[in-house]
Order: C-alpha cells, then structure tokens, then sequence
C-alpha cells in the first residue's frame, strides 16, 4: 500500500499525539488525526471537542463539531461554556491540535480574514476556539496542507498566537504555555527553533525533496541540520485510517438513505444515561 | 399562567425591528423553524447573536433581517463557507452590515457574565491575536490580586433568546439533553425567552441535575415538531448532513438564495413586493 500525500500528513499527525494525552481537537483532519491515534497506538488519548464532549470515542468520524455521535461515546458532556472554562483554561489540555488558513513562519494562525480586516478580500470563518486553544493548551499541533498562500511569510491577521515577531515574544506578550511544537502538512514537518523560534523543516515525508518545500512555501524556509526522512506509514496505520474513512462514508450516506426525520426514541430512555 | 404559545404569535409578541436577538443551539437543537418565522415576520435591523451563525443566520442576513452581527465562528460546519454571511461582509449585499467578532470562550463569558447579572466577563485569552485590537468590545484589565492581564468582554444580554429543546411538559418547563451548548446560559442571560420543542408531555421526568429551565424563567413555549432541522434533535432525528452539503449550492448565488427562500421559508409569499 502506498500512502497518498493528505494520507501520510493525518499518519504523521497522528504519531505524535501520545498515548493517554488529553487532546482538544477541532474538526477535519485534526479530528481524522487524533482518531486514528486512538485506533493505532494511544487508545487511551482522552478527545475533548469544543461542543463539550469530553472523552469522546466516535466510531465514524463527525461531519460537524456537535454530531449526536460524539455525545453518545463521550465519558461526560458538558456545556460549551464549562468545556472552555473548566477544562481548557482550567489547565487541563495537554495538546490542542489545530488547523488555519494561513500559518507564517512564526507559527501563528489566520483564520478570520484574507486582506484587509475591514474590507476583506475573502471573510474566513473567524476564531471559533482557536485563540484560547492555542493560548491555554499546554502544546499545539498545527495541521495545513503545504502551498505558498497558506504557509506565508506574515499571516494578514493574527487569529491566534503562535511565537508572534519571533524569539521571547510570546512570553513577553504575557503566554504562559508552550505554544505550536510542530506544523504538520502533506509535504514536511517544521518545528520551532529553539532561540528564533521560526518554523524550520525537521523532518521530509518519502519522497519528497528539499526544492519540492523551497517552492511551496512562503518565505526562505530553512532545513534542519539533521534532517531526517519521515518513516514510510505501515500497513496497520494506512489500514487504519483507510477503514475509518470508508466506514465514516458509509454511516453518513445510510444517514442520508434512512432520512425519516421525525421518528421518536423514548425520550426517557435518553435522560436515564448514568 | 401556562406559557404555551404559537410561534407566530411568540415571534409578532416579543420580537420587534431593532432588538437584539440570540439564537442559540451548537450545532444541535438550532431553533430553525424560529428563524423562518422571524424572515416570514420581516423583522429588521436585529442585532443577531450566534457563537456559530450557521445556515439559520446565513438565511437571515440573506433576507435583510440583521444590521448586527456578534459571533465567534461563521462557517458553515463540517462544508466551508456561509456565502449569504460573506457576501453582507465582503460586498455589503443585501446591505451593510456590522459585526461584533469575538472567540468562542469570549461568547461563553458574555453569556455568563449577563445570567450572573455583570457588566462584563473576565478570560485568559486574546494576548498576541489581533481581534482585540479590531474590536473595542475586546478590552484588557489587570487581575487586583495576582496582577495577571486578562481579557474582558461585555456581557451579552439580548432582548430576546430563542432556543430549541426536546421536551416541555403542559406548565410550560423545559427539558433539553445532549450537546446542551450555552442554552441555559442564554436563557438566563436575556430579558425574555422563546423556547420550540418537539414535544409536550405530562411528566418532565427529569432527572434532578438534568438540564431543565423552570416554566417561570420562559416566556413562551411553541409546540414545533422538526423545529430544529435541518440540524438535530437528540433522540428525535440526525442532523441533515445532505442538506448543509446543498446549501453551499443554494446560497452561493443570489437569485437562486432568493429563490430557494421564496419557495421553502416564504411558502411563496412576495419579497418586498418583488414577486
């Protein structure tokens, strides 16, 4: 089996969330990511979504951030203002994994506007939870496919911080967490040097040269020293994934063929979860 | 006094031109059938809050309801982007429109901050992000005891919250579960409060920390099976997973908006005298 590009950067992704860590995670190919974690080699990864699922184990992947599926495999759900007050601000993520729009060298993220704040030339979503996920986890993933409008030299609006102008600026900025330890596309990996703390390229996917991340990214990207090539995907996680995938088409298509939209449960079987 | 109410006759009694209103519901229970009513109704120059406006406020910006817009995530989820939203943002269509962006652990604390009877809600939050400095709402203080500086937003108290629930029983109490979001928060934090349900029942039989806003809290309780779809209602029906796929299509374009509107919320009824 041979891993497309997207394949190998939710694999990758995946690797480095570790197990039994308590992980916020958004929706998309952080959520593929830290799912396929959980079904490989961190069973016990605790999932919190920001819709106040916490403990959550899908069976499919959810289409939207507050599917009934995330409740119903979750240890406890929450209201959204306890899950971000309790929970993430509370200190208890150890990990936030998220995606953007835009990242820069720096680290930080863009997702409200592409131009002029207030004449955009295209209105992004906006922030949802990633300001406080990056500010109050302990350590964020960043997970972007790999083209030169996304990885960009200064994004147009800093949505959330990453290292901010670079060096101590994030601690000075009054941060008192870790910030983004690495930015996962479908090209490389790129880490925070330590002093500057600009994205430098770690570590190659299979296949893929030095010249191949130069074009696609944004601003003079520099390689590591040691660079290192990304470990092929074995069998088990592209199985893995591949399966979670076809079973996550499958449930949302019979979703979609069994639509009766207005037949009952017994209510009262609901309320009586424990 | 019971509580129960028809919708019209909810939305005609106590939402007018110019309030504020909150609809509330993350991603489930998102009251939709309220939102028809409030575009079948006309109202205008609503201040319109959502933490994530979804398909429901895409719709009511589309159709000139809204001169305000607080918010924290304006996607629509799980699809890409709410056209009808980016369109008033980018191209002031169908005209302008203001908005009050915040995150969403910022949306939580104004609701709370409202319910708990504060000016304003306190967080960890916006250092190094560039919204606070795009949004005067956004202010920072410094904590009296530990002198730490923290976030601080005005609490968000609409006129009118408008939420969507499982169940009410005949006194007009009101049971949700599930993904409960900020629907209590919301309830508490506005002067009057709209709830649809897709049933009445005798008995709440709720369990006693179960998700319950008294009939006295609750303005007016609407028997509206459905009322929540194309979202979902948790132990009634999914979400429609297909029709937020479509509406990308639907909205993308303005006559055909204008359209789809004219023929599913309108139920054929001129817009503006433009028929």
């Amino acid at each position: 089996m041979v891993a497309t590009p997207s394949e190998v950067m939710t694999i990758v992704a995946a690797r480095m969330l570790r197990e039994a860590t308590v992980c916020f995670v958004g929706i998309g190919i952080p959520s593929k990511a830290a799912n396929l974690a959980r079904l490989t080699h961190a069973p016990n990864a605790v999932l919190i979504y920001e819709s106040g699922t916490i403990g959550t184990r899908p069976s499919v992947l959810p289409l939207s951030i507050g599917d009934g599926e995330l409740a119903m495999t979750a240890d406890t759900v929450v209201s959204t203002s306890e899950v971000f007050s309790y929970w993430l601000q509370g200190g208890r993520v150890e990990v936030g994994f998220l995606g953007a729009a835009q990242v820069d060298r720096y680290a930080n993220l863009n997702s409200t506007v592409i131009g002029n704040y207030k004449s955009p030339k295209v209105r992004l979503p906006g922030a949802g939870g990633a300001p406080e996920i990056a500010a109050q986890a302990k350590e964020t993933l960043i997970i972007i496919n790999h083209d030169r409008r996304k990885l960009v030299e200064k994004v147009d609006f800093i949505t959330s911080a990453g290292y901010l102008d670079g060096g101590d600026s994030r601690e000075r900025a009054g941060l008192k967490t870790g910030g983004p330890t690495a930015v996962i596309t479908d090209l490389c990996v790129l880490r925070p040097e330590s002093l500057t703390r600009e994205l430098v390229v770690t570590q190659l996917h299979p296949g893929i040269t030095r010249q191949m991340v130069a074009e696609a990214t944004g601003w003079e990207v520099r390689f590591a020293e040691d660079l290192i090539e990304t470990e092929v995907p074995s069998d088990v996680e592209l199985s893995t994934l591949r399966e979670l995938e076809r079973q996550t088409i499958l449930a949302h298509s019979n979703e979609a063929a069994d639509r009766t939209p207005f037949i009952r449960t017994d209510p009262t079987e609901e309320v009586a979860r424990p | 006094m019971s509580n129960l109410s028809s919708l019209p006759d909810a939305i005609r009694s106590h939402v007018h031109d110019g309030d504020c209103v909150a609809l509330e519901g993350f991603t489930h229970l998102i009251p939709f059938a309220a939102g028809h009513e409030i575009i079948r109704q006309e109202k205008r120059a609503l201040t319109l809050v959502r933490m994530t406006p979804d398909v429901i406020f895409d719709q009511m910006i589309g159709m000139g309801c809204a001169k305000r817009l607080v918010f924290s995530w304006g996607g629509n989820p799980g699809v890409g982007s709410l056209h009808r939203l980016r369109d008033a943002v980018e191209k002031n269509f169908p005209h302008p429109i203001e908005i009050d962006e915040r995150s969403h652990a910022a949306m939580t604390v104004s609701y709370t901050a409202a319910a708990a009877g504060l000016p304003c809600g306190i967080l960890r939050g916006f250092l190094g992000s560039d919204l606070a400095a795009h949004n005067p709402n956004i202010k920072f203080i410094d904590c009296p005891f530990t002198g730490e500086r923290l976030a601080a937003v005005p609490a968000i108290r609409p006129d009118v919250a408008i939420i969507h629930a499982q169940r009410a029983d005949r006194a007009g109490n009101v049971h949700l579960w599930g993904i409960v979001g900020v629907q209590k928060e919301i309830a508490l934090a506005a002067k009057k409060v709209i709830v649809t349900v897709e049933q009445i029942v005798d008995d709440l039989n709720a369990p006693s920390n179960a998700c319950v806003l008294p009939a006295w809290v609750v303005t007016a309780v609407c028997h509206v099976p459905g009322g929540a779809a194309p979202s979902y209602a948790h132990g009634y029906y999914d979400r429609d997973n297909s029709f937020y796929l479509a509406w990308d299509e639907v909205s993308r374009d303005r006559q055909n908006f204008q359209r789809w509107m004219r023929a599913n919320v309108m139920d054929g009824m001129p817009i503006n005298g433009d028929a």
